[in-house]
């Protein structure tokens, strides 16, 4: 089409057709606090997507997030959203699971609030695989505070903190979570938009402590600190680097300085959850003395 | 209303303070617990855990007391009614997610089983250093309600209200507790449910699209939806607006941050609670609270035996503090004598209430034991002679 053929046309509609995401996000909110070239709203769109595609009653659907950039994400899902405290999301989400079970609870942040300061939280609701789904945006560094070294920037990166270049070995997140025992662990980058939309798909389907890592670019910190370029430049860096190894060991998914980044779905197990562990044990221990909290709650009342 | 009956143990029963406030959260409708070990609290997990698998609560042991009240709050978004319960280290570690509990308004009780301090202090011995922190432990302004038994019935009663002033006014209550109290062992009498009083959480009966969860419309306590009944509403920590929305404004901050102390401050009247012991002829009043009220008694009897007229005025409610009645009553008493089992908090707000209009003394102790009746009798009689 050319420009001019653009210039000349009549047909517009008077409003424009609405945003097929929009029904999935709080429109009054938009423009979102997210930088030009940032990947965390591509990642909420494609969870917006697999949440439609999962057919799930959003009405049961809850996101929590911690502090950082992608700690907003709460605040522009139509859904219930807790913006908590700075590494607090997975323990506040695993208080709504447990208080009302029958809810989809889903924890959107970052690498900073979910495995620096909230890394605790993260390996113990793993290990008792808590059911929650976990989207982790990977963007290497404290985006919000202003590019400070985070525990999964890689050797060598510079960061506000790192000016000489990082000395600290990174997390390798995957094998974090796996080695806790979760029972659902992939890795996309934001480029993968389809890929990472199926996996957020099917880990909504499954139970258990899911952790999907989406590796984003920050281009004006990350990427600007290490002369990265652009945000389109580290979406093309992802097209030439990502290797896509499903069912990789999780020990080899270490990420290093302009590496390649092997994503996929590295564990799909079934496992039971805490909360059908607890029923199944005082089912047997109890037997009918045991009353489980009820689905929509503990002692609800008019 | 009536609670429910499964969490009711009736009867009259022979428990500690601990084991005493542990039934009372669960007569008051407490159906979530998160906690982590710290003595001398623990004994209110062990005791709810052994208890809830029958009426259908679930208690967790969270990794440490960020993640217990961190989940406490996530919890109560559920409408069911929850708690956590520690000591001064553990209480320390909650102060970040208290500020969200009362930021986001979250109905919740906060038991603390005080121990001597500060940092790792006296793990089994008793202290009363935490009732300053209570008020102002996590960072910005904010107020709560803070309730100090002194015994294990008051343990069993008081429990009971702290949830209820936590529905009522949608704030976290701080339930300090004291580790003599705790590990005392009295009688407890736990009556019929039929003569128990719950406050229940009260939903919203607005439409989701007429609902906002952080309007007030003139009142000054919003009305609350649930997560999981459709209003897909957003809370945060951050300064919000009516929608729950963040707004970095100082017209924003000025309504959000003021309602949250006008709600209790307003109110205070309602909310304070204190009792009086001898108090109409009295030259000299012993104020505090908790265990050291009850070893006041025994000071104001060597006292009187001494001929000073002493009266006791026992803070039951600590926050909001009972600044009208210590204010009134400086004008008419001759001294004021606080003992309390730390170096001096409470004894600050006495004497800002009584603002030079009598004398007030501090009685302290640094922890790990009570005070011997006979010191706080002397500082009696000795406030009894100058006024003479």
């Amino acid at each position: 089409m050319s420009v001019d053929t653009v210039g000349t046309r009549t047909d517009f509609p008077a409003e424009p057709p609405e945003h097929p995401t929009a029904p999935y996000l709080r429109m009054e909110r938009i423009p979102h606090v997210w930088c030009p070239g940032c990947g965390i709203g591509t990642v909420v769109q494609c969870f917006a997507t697999a949440l439609e595609r999962s057919g799930v009653d959003l009405d049961k659907a809850s996101v929590v997030s911690g502090i950082g950039c992608s700690g907003r994400a709460a605040g522009y899902l139509k859904l219930d959203g807790f913006h908590a405290t700075h590494g607090r999301a997975i323990p506040f989400a695993t208080g709504l699971k447990l208080g009302r079970p029958e809810l989809l609870v889903t924890v959107f942040s970052g690498d900073g609030d979910l495995s620096g300061i909230g890394g605790n939280h993260f390996i113990h609701a793993a290990r008792r695989n808590m059911d929650l789904l976990v989207i982790l945006i990977n963007n290497f560094i404290y985006g919000m505070t202003g590019g400070q070294n985070a525990p999964t920037t890689p050797l060598t990166a510079k960061s506000s903190t790192m000016p000489f270049g990082n000395f600290e070995p990174p997390f390798n997140l995957p094998h974090l979570a796996a080695s806790c025992g979760a029972p659902y662990v992939a890795r996309w980058t934001c480029l993968h938009i389809r890929r990472l939309t199926w996996t957020l798909e099917e880990a909504i389907q499954r139970k258990g402590f899911r952790l999907v890592e989406v590796v984003a670019p920050c281009p004006p910190l990350y990427s600007r600190l290490n002369k990265l370029g652009t945000g389109l430049d580290g979406m093309s860096f992802y097209h030439d680097n990502a290797v896509i190894k499903h069912g990789a060991d999780t020990r080899d998914l270490g990420i290093d300085f302009q590496e390649s980044i092997v994503c996929g779905k590295f564990v799909d197990e079934e496992k039971p959850t805490f909360s059908e562990l607890m029923d199944t044990h005082y089912d047997r221990v109890l037997g009918d003395k045991y009353v489980p909290m009820a689905p929509e709650g503990g002692w609800l009342h008019e | 209303m009536r609670p429910d009956p499964a969490g009711v143990l009736t009867g009259a029963h022979y428990l500690d303070g601990d084991f005493a406030c542990g039934e009372g959260a669960m007569a008051a409708g407490c159906r979530f617990v998160a906690g982590y070990p710290i003595t001398p609290s623990t004994e209110v997990v062990e005791r709810i855990s052994r208890r809830f698998p029958a009426m259908g609560g679930t208690f967790i042991q969270m990794e440490d007391e960020l993640a217990s009240m961190a989940a406490v709050v996530g919890a109560a978004w559920t409408g069911t009614k929850a708690m956590t319960v520690t000591s001064g280290p553990g209480f320390s570690l909650m102060m970040e997610n208290i500020g969200l509990a009362a930021m986001m308004e979250t109905p919740c009780v906060v038991v603390n089983v005080q121990r001597g301090g500060p940092s790792t202090g006296l793990p089994t011995m008793v202290g009363q250093g935490d009732v300053m922190q209570a008020r102002w432990g996590s960072h910005g302004d904010y107020e709560v309600i803070a309730l100090t038994p002194q015994s294990p019935q008051e343990a069993f009663d008081l429990t009971i209200d702290a949830f209820n002033l936590s529905e009522r006014f949608r704030v976290p209550v701080m339930f300090m507790m004291d580790e003599c109290v705790g590990h005392m062992t009295e009688r407890v009498v736990i009556p019929e449910p039929e003569e128990i009083d719950v406050v229940p959480r009260v939903l919203t009966d607005k439409s989701p699209q007429e609902f906002e969860p952080y309007s007030v419309n003139g009142t000054e306590i919003p009305e609350f939806a649930r997560a999981g009944d459709g209003y897909r509403f957003h809370t945060t920590g951050l300064t919000h607006d009516e929608r729950g929305y963040p707004v970095m404004s100082v017209d924003c901050q000025e309504t959000c941050v003021s309602r949250l102390l006008d709600k209790i401050n307003d109110n205070a009247d309602e909310i304070v609670r204190f009792e009086e012991e001898g108090i109409e002829d009295a030259e000299v009043v012993v104020v505090t609270y908790g265990i050291t009220a009850r070893v006041a008694r025994l000071a104001i009897d060597l006292a009187r035996a001494e001929g000073v007229k002493v009266g006791l005025l026992r803070l039951i409610v600590i926050w909001p503090f009972a600044e009208r009645r210590i204010r009134d009553l400086a004008r008419s008493v001759g001294a004021m004598v606080v003992p309390e089992i730390n170096y001096g908090q409470l004894v600050l707000e006495v004497e800002r209430c009584a603002g030079g209009r009598c004398p007030v003394v501090s009685v302290t102790h640094g922890g790990g034991g009570v005070h011997d009746p006979a010191v706080i009798a002397k500082k009696i009689i000795e406030a009894g002679a100058s006024r003479t």
